[in-house]
């Protein structure tokens, strides 16, 4: 999932400081789950800022709203009657879902509540880690299912490098050597000779390469 | 067992403190408590385990979120008793009452704010 975490509340207010009523607009996607912008999270914000605000003597009004996902702009559409009305949009989505609902309401401001991190999962409640690196042709099958591209902090193909020692990289002792973890595991494996195979430097044209990015299927394109 | 306790405590019953919720909380202050208190069982006398650390960590969180939003942590607190302590809870709402009666009323009920100035405590269980 996307892990997205809140912004200082001092800086979401003050991207507010001149509305006098706000729609905040929840998530129940990725953001609901990695607890940044559920439900829950638009409530505790809406409260928040509503006290903040009355503590200033300049009382805001603040309306919640969460959508099943903003992702997807059909989820978006729902909100229009509550957008209609309101000075701003706070959207406690990724920003990918601010964008299409700045997208929806070209005359609104719309703001973003959260910091959009990485693309990730939990170990335990409330602690996410970094696991993809987005980088448009996964090679996991050749890394023993362990990514080198975003959990090797040099993103080195045909590792490990020197810096490995006694399974953390030299950056941080609290870093675990992805190519320490991906020998352990082909070892595991009984397939140590596939790391003998050089990686050929990988092809970043389908990265981020030359603009964003789009993906197509021509099968489920409804004309 | 009747013991006086401060009148101006409004008990709003919890299943377990485990439950108590950041919004259960700031919607206390938003509709004019002049502070909260959680009263949770004895530290490690939870029935459900872990629940009333778990509030803990959640009323520190709240506690964080209302100093930076200029309400003040120190109007929240959490207090651990058992159900057979009643002198201890009477003690607690005199302590909690006089800590907030020091601080005053809540800014958010003051004209400014907007509300009629009056003081209540909101009081979790
Ligand atoms: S190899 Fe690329 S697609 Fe696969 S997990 Fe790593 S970054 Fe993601
Ligand atoms: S020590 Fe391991 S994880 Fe760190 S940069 Fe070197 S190979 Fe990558």
């Amino acid at each position: 999932m996307i892990i997205a975490q809140q912004k200082p509340i001092k800086e979401i207010a003050a991207m507010i400081a001149d509305c006098k009523k706000v729609l905040l607009a929840g998530c129940q996607g990725c953001v609901a789950v990695c607890l940044a912008g559920g439900d829950k999270e638009t409530e505790i914000l809406a409260s928040a800022l509503r006290i903040m605000r009355k503590l200033e003597g300049n009382p805001l009004e603040a309306v919640t709203y969460a959508a099943t996902r903003q992702c997807d702009p059909e989820y978006i559409v729902p909100m229009d009657d509550l957008v209609k009305d309101v000075d701003a949009v706070i959207s406690l989505a990724c920003g990918v879902g601010v964008q299409y609902v700045a997208e929806r309401y070209p005359d609104k401001w719309v703001v973003p509540a959260l910091d959009t991190k990485f693309i990730g999962g939990s170990t335990v409640h409330g602690v996410w880690e970094e696991k993809c690196g987005l980088c448009g042709e996964c090679i996991l099958h050749r890394t023993g299912g362990i990514c080198p591209i975003i959990r090797c902090s040099k993103s080195i193909l045909n590792g490990p490098c020197g810096g490995s020692q006694y399974g953390k990289c030299e950056v941080s002792k609290d870093v675990d050597c992805a190519w320490q973890l991906i020998y352990d595991r082909m070892k595991a494996l009984g397939r140590l000779d596939k790391m003998m195979e050089i990686q050929m430097p990988k092809d970043w044209s389908k990265s981020r390469d030359g603009g964003p990015r789009r993906a197509v299927r021509e099968d489920v394109i409804i004309e | 067992m009747r013991i006086q306790y401060s009148p101006n405590i409004r008990i709003v019953e919890m299943t377990c403190t485990g439950n108590i919720d950041h919004r259960v909380i700031l919607n206390a202050f938003e509709e004019g408590a002049d502070g909260v208190y959680v009263a949770g069982c004895l530290e490690g006398d939870c029935h459900f385990q872990k629940g009333n650390f778990r509030a803990k960590k959640r009323v520190n969180a709240v506690k964080k979120l209302l100093d930076e939003i200029g309400l003040g942590g120190d109007r929240l607190e959490m207090y651990n008793l058992s159900a057979a302590q009643g002198p201890r809870f009477a003690e607690i709402a005199n302590e909690m009452t006089a800590k907030i009666k020091a601080l005053g009323p809540s800014p958010l009920n003051s004209p400014a704010g907007g509300c009629c100035g009056c003081s209540k405590e909101g009081a979790t269980n």
